[in-house]
């Protein structure tokens, strides 16, 4: 990847016939679909859609049976691309290194690839640990965390890439709702502060609908429909309607 | 197992070409060092002596009553540097490293940190595999020529205190010296080498190939144990054959 600093643009992501199977069954079916630079693309659907293994494809940690990912118009299957453009995913889990202090977790990219003298890894450390709500947490160990501080975490470590792409994988799951918002602010923010492409895995409706530019909803490896959030809402497909609306109601007992 | 054995030399082969970043590695180097020394370091000694000591124990008696009791510190002190410290120790290592190796690795590639390495564009072979594979290659030959030393201290002890053997202290080590040559505790070394990179690449690649949760590194850390110790053995004879003939 490229030297954080050296380009604040975010790139272009085209996804055309992205085909995968594992084990004899096929989770992702022919996907089809554009992100322009900059853009906060959401892509909804309920579980086993297919969303997080979508995400591996784009970030290169799973190779497709058929299809192709571009970036900016280039292959990532190529070594060159991945090393040309700074991507970051956020895990689900926030995938943090056990092992490893909060701090050197989130100053890793930098320290492994000797970007930075120390003082400057520690700085920008904390400033990015600030920006997440984490400020003075460097010297905690990922197990003393919570699942919500774990994920802003990894959120401030993939930060710390100044990434031109960054991937989210259920950003708001398992987070207060107050978290949840910061985090949603946070990829606001990003957007505006660094034109940072933004691509978006979530089945939370009011992140999606409260920070998407625009929305695709998959089901069972199929795209369904991609749109605004207004132009996603007024679909009459009855799958979709049932995904954007579906909620729990307790009956009354008496 | 022709694919895990295909896959182990890739891994290997790729460990050895990520070399030149040693230096920038040598903190986990040291770390890993620290560890391998700090878990295995008392159960060395315990081993190593009492391996010493049941060698002369089950010997001595036998060549006492044949007049030969004089030769017991060369039978002790050869077959331990030669063939006894290096595989048991090799075997401990494995068992007390290789799986926990195995096991760290194999939680990383369960829970995707190895997945947030590769996002990173930060390779798990020189982050993971590398720093391992040094410190136990240098860890383990260290440990024999301990657990050599420590062995032939065993032996003597029990030499000169069992009434059946009765030889003294200095009559044992004097014989030591007269059989066992700098040549004979190297090829002890040398194997040590080997079977440490046995054990830190079958741990590094189970660890590495785990599919699952607790139950996936459970199984890699069987794995890992138990293929350490069947390629221990086997080069353990290959090793040893080769070594009679240089």
């Amino acid at each position: 990847m490229s030297n954080p600093g050296t380009n604040q643009q975010g790139v272009a992501v085209r996804v055309r016939g992205l085909r995968k199977s594992f084990n004899g069954q096929e989770v992702l079916k022919g996907l089809d679909f554009d992100v322009n630079p900059g853009e906060i693309f959401v892509i909804m659907g309920p579980s086993g859609s297919g969303k997080s293994v979508l995400l591996k494809h784009i970030i290169g940690l799973e190779d497709p049976d058929a299809g192709e990912i571009l970036i900016n118009g280039e292959s990532v299957q190529s070594p060159e691309v991945m090393n040309k453009y700074r991507m970051a995913l956020v895990f689900q889990s926030g995938a943090l290194l056990n092992s490893l202090t909060v701090g050197e977790n989130v100053g890793l990219y930098l320290s492994e690839h000797r970007l930075k003298p120390p003082e400057e890894i520690a700085r920008i450390v904390s400033e990015k640990l600030e920006v997440v709500g984490l400020k003075g947490a460097e010297d905690k160990l990922p197990g003393e965390l919570s699942g919500g501080m774990k994920k802003r975490v990894a959120i401030a470590r993939a930060l710390v890439i100044e990434p031109q792409l960054i991937l989210y994988d259920e950003p708001t799951s398992e987070l207060d709702p107050l978290s949840a918002v910061v985090i949603a602010e946070e990829i606001l923010h990003l957007k505006e502060r660094i034109h940072v492409t933004s691509l978006v895995v979530s089945h939370d409706r009011d992140l999606a609908f409260g920070v998407a530019d625009r929305i695709a909803v998959i089901n069972d490896g199929q795209i369904l429909t991609i749109g605004t959030p207004g132009e996603v809402k007024s679909k009459a497909d009855a799958l979709i309607q049932r995904f954007l609306h579906a909620d729990f109601k307790r009956e009354p007992t008496n | 197992m022709f694919q895990n054995i295909g896959e182990m030399v890739v891994l290997f082969w790729r460990t050895v070409l990520a070399l030149p970043l040693a230096w920038r590695q040598r903190q986990k180097v040291f770390d890993q060092l620290f560890e391998i020394g700090n878990a295995s370091l008392l159960m060395v000694c315990i081993l190593s002596f009492f391996i010493g000591g049941v060698l002369a124990l089950q010997t001595g008696p036998f060549m006492a009553e044949r007049g030969l009791a004089g030769y017991i510190g060369g039978i002790v002190g050869y077959s331990l540097c030669r063939e006894l410290a290096p595989i048991m120790m090799a075997i401990l290592i494995a068992g007390r490293i290789g799986s926990a190796m195995a096991a760290e690795i194999g939680s990383m590639r369960a829970y995707q940190e190895i997945d947030a390495l590769r996002t990173m564009n930060i390779n798990p072979i020189h982050y993971l595999v590398l720093p391992r594979l040094l410190a136990i290659a240098i860890a383990l030959p260290m440990l024999v020529v301990f657990a050599i030393l420590v062995g032939w201290l065993g032996g003597a002890l029990v030499a000169s205190a069992n009434d059946r053997i009765a030889v003294s202290f200095s009559a044992f080590f004097a014989n030591v010296r007269d059989v066992v040559a700098l040549k004979d505790v190297a090829h002890g070394v040398f194997k040590s080498f080997c079977f440490a990179l046995i054990v830190g690449v079958v741990s590094c690649h189970q660890g590495l190939a785990t599919i699952g949760g607790p139950r996936g590194i459970g199984r890699s850390v069987t794995k890992a144990v138990v293929n350490s110790i069947v390629l221990i053995v086997l080069f353990d004879y290959i090793l040893t054959r080769l070594l009679q003939k240089g």
